[in-house]
Order: structure tokens, then C-alpha cells, then sequence
């Protein structure tokens, strides 16, 4: 039975496998890498069975490609689909991104200009994919170190897709702190700009500053700006699901159910607010 | 430009890093930043796939011939660990004179496959012990676990890669025995392998063609004499019932 996912989670990454599957894991859901599961069968896939019994499940894929100019691939959406059929998943999201172009996959989520015809093209692509899953998708904003000449801005772009498709938004909120960072735009403009009642789902994660961009690593606690960024869009988006996206330098789940704890507050006091006001 | 060109310059850029495709991506710093991802990720996932080979050739050599790979071969398939299917071959090609180099990352590779292969319940061995378990064992064919994989092999690179994966000192690479084969298959959810000699690959690959049990002894008989050719057979079955390597008889 598909769950409707709530609360707070965390990726389930391979430390903390054990905590998962006895279901020890102080968490509301948990968020796995959708192609790490597309496989025929094995202790992966045992693994995220046994996880799946006690934990709702976001999968969240980084190889769909929705902004591929020459479409999806028939194979990659089989397999997935597959994937959601077993897990039953409360979530399905993937990046605002390409990854793939004449069969080469570059195994990084890549930028698209903001314009007319990358439009066009992710939402024939969106639509195509939702109809092939028979089920609604999310998009996580990327973070980006590039900024291509384009029509609108990317919370346009966002707020045109979600209308002209139903998708509904991934919002990483680090990856919006990140991108306004490199390319100089206030992040409470983006904010202001997004449907929030699009938003299913919210990222939090942490960066590094390279020699001269903020680069997305995912190896960091979350830094006081993601979570003052956190606490603006909590306040405009209510009380959204929420988990923390840890890939690198992974500390003891202790760690991040701390972390996760901080996201858990600041959420009760906007609501809160929100009540009062 | 079209979104199609830019994603085509794009791709060139980070195959190639040549400037003249990074300037169709505005210049700037990000390109860079992209570049560095992208090969990053290929060095670490074939790290992760080929780790008993890396540490046989050590860090530098590793990365040099993952780097030449990289050139040579970029990835196409949606999932990074694919990336690493030819790379076997690739290294054979630059090791000519050492056949454990390529054995290794085989079997790197092999184990790997295993590890996610289809599922499939082990016959038990108490499962043949009713006489009437197996219709008609003149013509029952023995059906190996679908996980199961054969691999020829030239050196000792099975015993060089299990040191290597339990941090002992590895012997020398040295020649074995002509026919000699490497089996890799899963028990439960862990891959196991261990060698075969020819006749037991000769045993497994009738039985893959679908002989029944008879025509494997008979075909045995020619080399072995009937006794050792029924003797053999048998063995080999119990063998592998207890090792789990057998799906179904019949």
C-alpha cells in the first residue's frame, strides 16, 4: 500500500544499514537512491525490503535525465517502475537537471537554461514519466555553477512546470542557498517565487566553499544560513516532510538524528507561528 | 544555440576538457567544477568496483589506468556501476605481460555481478534424499543457481585476491593448472568462488546445454572409464547441493 510520506527522515546510507532494518532508527522515513535498488536482486534490494516494512520510503533518482533534448530512456523508466512496484514508495522524485544526451550519461546533475524550450521539453518529458510510473513525480531544484542566459528565472521556470504538468517540487533548500551564492540572487526572492503548495518533500544538506563557488558536497552538517533558509520556508510552505541528505564524511546516526532534531524544532516553531499570526 | 547543441558541447566538454567546448557553456568558473564531478565520480565508482585490483597495482597505477579508461570509454549506460564493465578488458590491454591484472578486476568485476544477480532458493540436499524426489534420473538435468558464473582462469589470481581482501601479505602472481576455472556464484546473499577443475566445468557446461544426468555420465565415461564417470558425477551433485549451488534437478 502506498504511504503518504510525513515527519522527518534521513537518507539511509550504508553505516546505518543495521539501525534501518530493526527499525531502531529514530526517523519518520527514510530516502534511498533510486538506482542504487534498479538491480535483478541480491542483499541490496533484501536490505531495502526489510527497511521498506518498518520505515515509509522516498526513492530519488539521479539518472531519469528529465531535461534530456532527445527524451527518456524506455529501458531506464522499465526499470525503475519495476522498482516502484515492489517498494511501493510514498515519493518518486528526481532532479531539475539532464544527465544524458546520444548515450552518454555524465553521472552528474547537470544545469538547463531557463528558457522556452528547455520547457517544452522537461514537461513532455515529466508527463511521459508520470504516465509510465502511472503515479505523480516530485523535482528537486538543483544547485548549479552555471547560469545560462535564459527567459526566466529558475523559481519561473519551477512554478511553470508544476502548473503545465501536476508534478510537485522537491525543494532543497541548501541546494537554493548554494545556487543564490554562485549566481547572486536573493533566495527570498526564490522562495517567494515557488508554489509552495507544490512542495512534498524538503532537502537539507550541507556544502563547502571551493576556490571561488559554493559546491553542493553533502559532506557537512547543515550551516546556520541553510537553516535560517529552512525556517523562511517552512513559514511560507508549512509543515512539509523533511529529511537530511548525508552521501559523504558520514557521522554515527546519533549525529544526524541531532541534526534532524534541529529541523524537527524549527518546524514546530513555525508552525507555531503561524497559528498566532 | 539549441538546448540539443548545448548539451552536446556540454558532453564534449567533459569528455574531451577541451576550452573550445567550454566556451559554449558561458566560460566562467562553473565548467570546471563540472569537469572535476564528472571525472570524479568515474575514478571513485571504478574504486569501488575494482578494489582488490587497486590495491594490487597500488594508487598510482590504479588511477593512471583509470584515467586512460576514462578517455577512452565514456560512460553510457544509467548506472554508475556499469561504468566498469569493459574495464577488464582495458586493463588486460595495458598489462599484457601480467594475466593476473586482468584475472583480478575479473574476478573484481564477477563478484560484483553476483552480488545483485536474481534471486533463487538453493536446492537442499536433503531435498534428493526421497527416492522419488527426481522422476527419472536417467534424463534429469541439474539447473545451477541463476547466480552462478564460470571463469576461466590462467593464474592464481583467486588466492592473490582473497589475501588481498582479507589484508594479508598476497602471494606471487604464478601460472595454474591448464582448465583450470574459477566458480562464482551466491550463497544466500553472499558471493562465494572457489576453482573447478576441468572435468567439473566440463559437467556444468553439459548441464547448461541440457544433458541429463545419464548422457553427463556417459560423456564423462570417455575420459574416466564408467565407474570413475558415475563416481565423479555423483560427487560433484552432493558437492554442490551442499554448497548451494544447484536451483533444481529434474
Amino acid at each position: 500500500m502506498t504511504e503518504h510520506l510525513s515527519g522527518f527522515g534521513l537518507g539511509m546510507r550504508r553505516p546505518h544499514y543495521r539501525s534501518y532494518i530493526d527499525g531502531t532508527a529514530p526517523v519518520d522515513f527514510i530516502e534511498v537512491i533510486s538506482e542504487n535498488f534498479m538491480i535483478p536482486g541480491g542483499k541490496p534490494l533484501d536490505t531495502l525490503l526489510k527497511a521498506r516494512g518498518n520505515y515509509s520510503l522516498a526513492l530519488h533518482g539521479v539518472s531519469l535525465s528529465i531535461g534530456s533534448a532527445d527524451g527518456l530512456r524506455d529501458d531506464y523508466l522499465a526499470e525503475l517502475k519495476r522498482l516502484v512496484d515492489i517498494m511501493e514508495p510514498a515519493v518518486v522524485s528526481d532532479h531539475l537537471c539532464w544527465t544524458r544526451i546520444d548515450g552518454f550519461n555524465s553521472h552528474d546533475l547537470l544545469p538547463l537554461p531557463y528558457t522556452e524550450e528547455a520547457l517544452d521539453v522537461v514537461c513532455r518529458n515529466i508527463d511521459r514519466a508520470q504516465d509510465a510510473l502511472g503515479r505523480r513525480m516530485l523535482f528537486e531544484n538543483p544547485s548549479s555553477y552555471i547560469l545560462f542566459p535564459g527567459a526566466m528565472t529558475e523559481w519561473e521556470f519551477l512554478a511553470d512546470m508544476t502548473r503545465r504538468t501536476g508534478c510537485g517540487l522537491l525543494l532543497d533548500v541548501n541546494n537554493i542557498h548554494v545556487s543564490a551564492m554562485n549566481h547572486g540572487f536573493a533566495a527570498a526572492n526564490y522562495l517567494a517565487g515557488i508554489p509552495m503548495d507544490t512542495v512534498g518533500q524538503i532537502h537539507l544538506a550541507g556544502h563547502v566553499q571551493g576556490e571561488h563557488l559554493l559546491i553542493d558536497t553533502h559532506d557537512q552538517p547543515v550551516p546556520p544560513e541553510v537553516w535560517a533558509l529552512y525556517r523562511a520556508a517552512t513559514a511560507l510552505a508549512g509543515a512539509v516532510p523533511t529529511m537530511i541528505e548525508r552521501d559523504d564524511n558520514i557521522p554515527e546516526l546519533d549525529e544526524l538524528c541531532a541534526e534532524l532534531d534541529v529541523a524537527r524544532a524549527i518546524s514546530a516553531e513555525t508552525a507555531g507561528e503561524r497559528i498566532a499570526a | 544555440m539549441s538546448l540539443l547543441a548545448m548539451q552536446r558541447d556540454f558532453r564534449d566538454w567533459l569528455v574531451t576538457g577541451e576550452d573550445a567546448a567550454a566556451a559554449g557553456l558561458g566560460g566562467g568558473n562553473g565548467p570546471a567544477v563540472y569537469q572535476n564531478n564528472y571525472r570524479t565520480a568515474l575514478v571513485s565508482s571504478l574504486a569501488e568496483t575494482f578494489q582488490r585490483l587497486a590495491l594490487w597495482l597500488g594508487d598510482a597505477a590504479f588511477e593512471a589506468a583509470a584515467a586512460r579508461y576514462i578517455d577512452a570509454r565514456p560512460p553510457s549506460s544509467w548506472t554508475l556501476d556499469a561504468y566498469g564493465e569493459d574495464f577488464t578488458a582495458f586493463v588486460d590491454g595495458l598489462y599484457r605481460d601480467d594475466p593476473e591484472v586482468a584475472e583480478l578486476a575479473s574476478i573484481d568485476w564477477t563478484v560484483g555481478q553476483v552480488f545483485v544477480s536474481p534471486d533463487a532458493e538453493a536446492l537442499r540436499p536433503e531435498a534428493l534424499a526421497d527416492p522419488g524426489a527426481v522422476a527419472d534420473w536417467e534424463t534429469a538435468v541439474i539447473h545451477p543457481m541463476p547466480s552462478l558464473l564460470v571463469m576461466p582462469i590462467k593464474t592464481n589470481a583467486d588466492a592473490i585476491w582473497q589475501a588481498l581482501a582479507t589484508g594479508e601479505t598476497p602471494p606471487p602472481a604464478e601460472a595454474v593448472e591448464d582448465g583450470t576455472a574459477l566458480l562464482i556464484w551466491r550463497q544466500g546473499l553472499e558471493p562465494v568462488f572457489r576453482r573447478a577443475d576441468v572435468h567439473e566445468c566440463d559437467v556444468l557446461a553439459w548441464s547448461a546445454a541440457g544433458d541429463g544426468f545419464a548422457a553427463i555420465c556417459e560423456r564423462l565415461a570417455a575420459t574416466l572409464g564408467e565407474d570413475a564417470a558415475v563416481t565423479t558425477a555423483g560427487t560433484l551433485l552432493g558437492r554442490w547441493l551442499a554448497e548451494g549451488m544447484v536451483a533444481a534437478v529434474g
